[in-house]
């Protein structure tokens, strides 16, 4: 296991600049997660540290060692792509065993079949290692090609959204499961999602990229309730936090052009007046939509709450977050 | 993509397994009486009305394996009786075996020259089709095309300077020369078709055999070769065919050691009367390989022929 550190990096493709002046240090055994919508960098990043790709400039290193010219089979890493990433004409045995046969491990037998029975017992696809890897379902597809990245012992795990095909069972099962694995190995993880779940639950440290930029690196819990501007506030909690004009509730610092709520931050009976527009019963809570001055809100409440759509809620904020014009934190 | 499938009536089946029965019939029965000629005596053979039901007989591949020569009759009658089948029909004609005939070297050369240049186009045509595909070629597309003008114009309009030149280094009628050229005017076509295939797979699995710990060269070797055995078998088939059954520059190219069936099984007409049967079993024999070859690939060239023609 190594710390892995991205010094100033920045790969263009054409015109496009996909990661600008990245720096960011994955400390030993940590579970980072990378946040961000489509285009913000996070698979160039993985791509970066596997030596699939390199930085036009900047430093890549792991556990202290410079990257720079290494071949991805020299670097130590071990990667879950996002999709095709089984071999079709191998067996899923076959594919488990591919990584531990390579050049630069070539394992004995007793210990791949050993790894290989582990890893099948843990995502389990024991009785599946005959198949092709052909003839299964997206979901053990996706489960056998985490195994593969979990049959070696690599300085870092890198995954690109490995759950994002699996249904809602599954992700919640292997979540618990990669996090185990990672607490009990030690491991260091980076790790791509779009999922806010995930990334509040699995990881250490959340770095939030906009447009190829690193814009808060942090624990999950920072990063939620100490986000550094809009963007990182709306890229963690669901409901989304809610963003109106500053001068909707009084006692705005000076500058504020926006107050930013959490859905747990809105206070009930006293206050402004809003108006219920929809209730959601989601069993262990209840999701109320208000409307307030012609702007949408979400809250949460009480889930044997009386309120219907149409009643009047008073409000008034708890902990609101405040932002510039453009963007950035107050205060 | 959606499909509204109905069974096809009874009615409809019979007349289109019908339809099929006819094509194949039309397709096959020139095949069918080369095959049937082989086995006919030359009288047979030339009989009119066609004959369809004969006494099957061996004597036209017993005469495509061996030369044969009268001697006076007195010496015939002389010769102690014949030890072996093939003797024996010999003497029927009133003749004996002067020795092999060159047929038998004659198909080796093919299988030599035939098998030789598909592989080495199949080598040459996956190395270079897999740089087009994946890596930043300078001029890429000036350079496919380049390749695919290689096949616009009929390779034997080049026959003479390629005459002229094989002579010059020596390569004429040699068994090299005969190889190179075909991979040569093969190799455009292999290259367009195993790009396409190569196009196809996604460069995915390569990055994760990268990743595995594997070089590019290995992760070629065992992850996208196998995966281009569809593409890499209908394209064989395809090269085998043209060097196979090439016939003008063989003509040309070759006349003693490298010579290979095709111009050599025309010549067995002018040896002693047209002997038809003989020609036929030339024939027969001559078709056997690349038969054999489409049927062991035949589920790749399936594949091959409706590759692009299906979305996914």
């Amino acid at each position: 296991m190594a710390e892995v550190e991205l010094l100033r990096v920045t790969r263009r493709f054409g015109a496009e600049t996909a990661l600008q002046d990245l720096s960011m240090t994955v400390p030993d055994g940590a579970f980072v997660v990378l946040l961000g919508p489509t285009g913000a960098g996070k698979t160039t990043t993985l791509r970066m540290v596997s030596g699939l790709d390199s930085p036009d400039s900047g430093t890549v290193r792991i556990g202290g060692r410079d990257m720079a010219g290494l071949a991805p089979a020299q670097r130590d890493v071990a990667m879950v792509f996002q999709q095709y990433s089984l071999y079709p004409h191998l067996t899923v045995r076959e594919n488990l065993e591919f990584p531990l046969k390579s050049p630069v491990l070539r394992t004995p037998r007793e210990m791949i079949d050993r790894k290989v029975g582990e890893v099948a017992e843990i995502l389990q696809i024991s009785h599946k290692l005959d198949n092709r890897a052909t003839a299964l379902s997206g979901g053990e597809m996706q489960r056998v090609s985490i195994g593969r990245a979990l049959v070696r012992n690599p300085a870092v795990y890198l995954m690109d959204e490995p759950l994002s095909s699996l249904d809602a069972k599954l992700r919640a099962d292997l979540r618990v499961e990669l996090k185990n694995i990672q607490a009990v190995s030690g491991a260091t993880l980076l790790y791509v999602t779009h999922d806010q779940i995930e990334a509040m639950t699995m990881a250490t440290h959340v770095g939030v990229l906009d447009r190829g930029r690193l814009v808060q690196f942090g624990t999950p819990r920072e990063i939620y309730e100490d986000p550094v501007s809009l963007y990182a506030a709306g890229r963690l909690g669901q409901p989304r936090i809610n963003v109106l004009p500053a001068d909707t509730f009084a006692g705005a610092p000076p500058g504020a052009a926006y107050i930013a709520l959490r859905p747990e931050h809105i206070a009930q009976g006293e206050g402004r007046e809003s108006r219920v527009t929809r209730v959601e019963h989601l069993g262990d809570q209840t999701r109320l939509h208000l409307t307030l001055g012609g702007r949408d809100l979400v809250t949460v409440t009480d889930p044997h709450t009386a309120l219907g759509a149409g009643d009047i809620v008073r409000i008034r904020p708890r902990d609101p977050l405040y932002f510039d014009a453009a963007g950035a934190r107050l205060g | 993509m959606s499909f509204s499938v109905t069974a096809p009536s009874p009615a409809a089946r019979w007349i289109a397994g019908l339809l099929v029965a006819l094509y194949a019939i039309v397709t096959l029965l020139p095949l069918a009486w080369i095959i049937a000629t082989g086995f006919k005596s030359p009288a047979d053979a030339i009989a009119y009305p066609p004959k369809v039901l004969f006494e099957p007989s061996l004597e036209g591949y017993v005469n495509l394996f061996t030369t044969r020569t009268r001697i006076a009759e007195a010496d015939f009658a002389a010769l102690p009786p014949p030890g072996t089948w093939y003797e024996e029909i010999v003497r029927d004609q009133g003749m004996v075996i002067a020795g092999p005939s060159r047929y038998g070297e004659r198909f080796l050369n093919s299988v030599i020259i035939g098998f030789g240049s598909t592989a080495l186009c199949m080598v040459l045509g996956t190395a270079a089709a897999y740089a087009f595909s994946r890596f930043r070629v300078p001029l890429k597309d000036d350079l496919m095309f380049f390749i695919l003008s290689t096949r616009m114009m009929p390779p034997i309009a080049v026959a003479i300077p390629i005459f002229l030149m094989f002579r010059q280094i020596g390569l004429n009628d040699t068994h090299l020369g005969m190889i190179l050229l075909y991979t040569a005017v093969n190799l455009s076509l292999s290259v367009w078709l195993l790009k396409g295939f190569i196009d196809e797979i996604p460069v995915e699995y390569e990055e994760a055999a990268l990743i595995d710990g594997y070089t590019r060269f290995q992760a070629f070797r065992k992850v996208v070769l196998p995966q281009a055995a569809t593409g890499i078998a209908s394209t064989a088939i395809f090269c085998l065919i043209f060097a196979w059954n090439e016939y003008a520059f063989a003509v040309l190219l070759t006349s003693g050691t490298a010579q290979t069936a095709p111009p050599f099984i025309p010549t067995i007409i002018g040896t002693g009367g047209k002997d038809w049967p003989a020609v036929a079993a030339g024939a027969t024999i001559f078709l056997v390989p690349v038969m054999v070859f489409t049927i062991l690939l035949r589920k790749h060239l399936l594949r091959g022929i409706t590759f692009g023609a299906v979305r996914k």
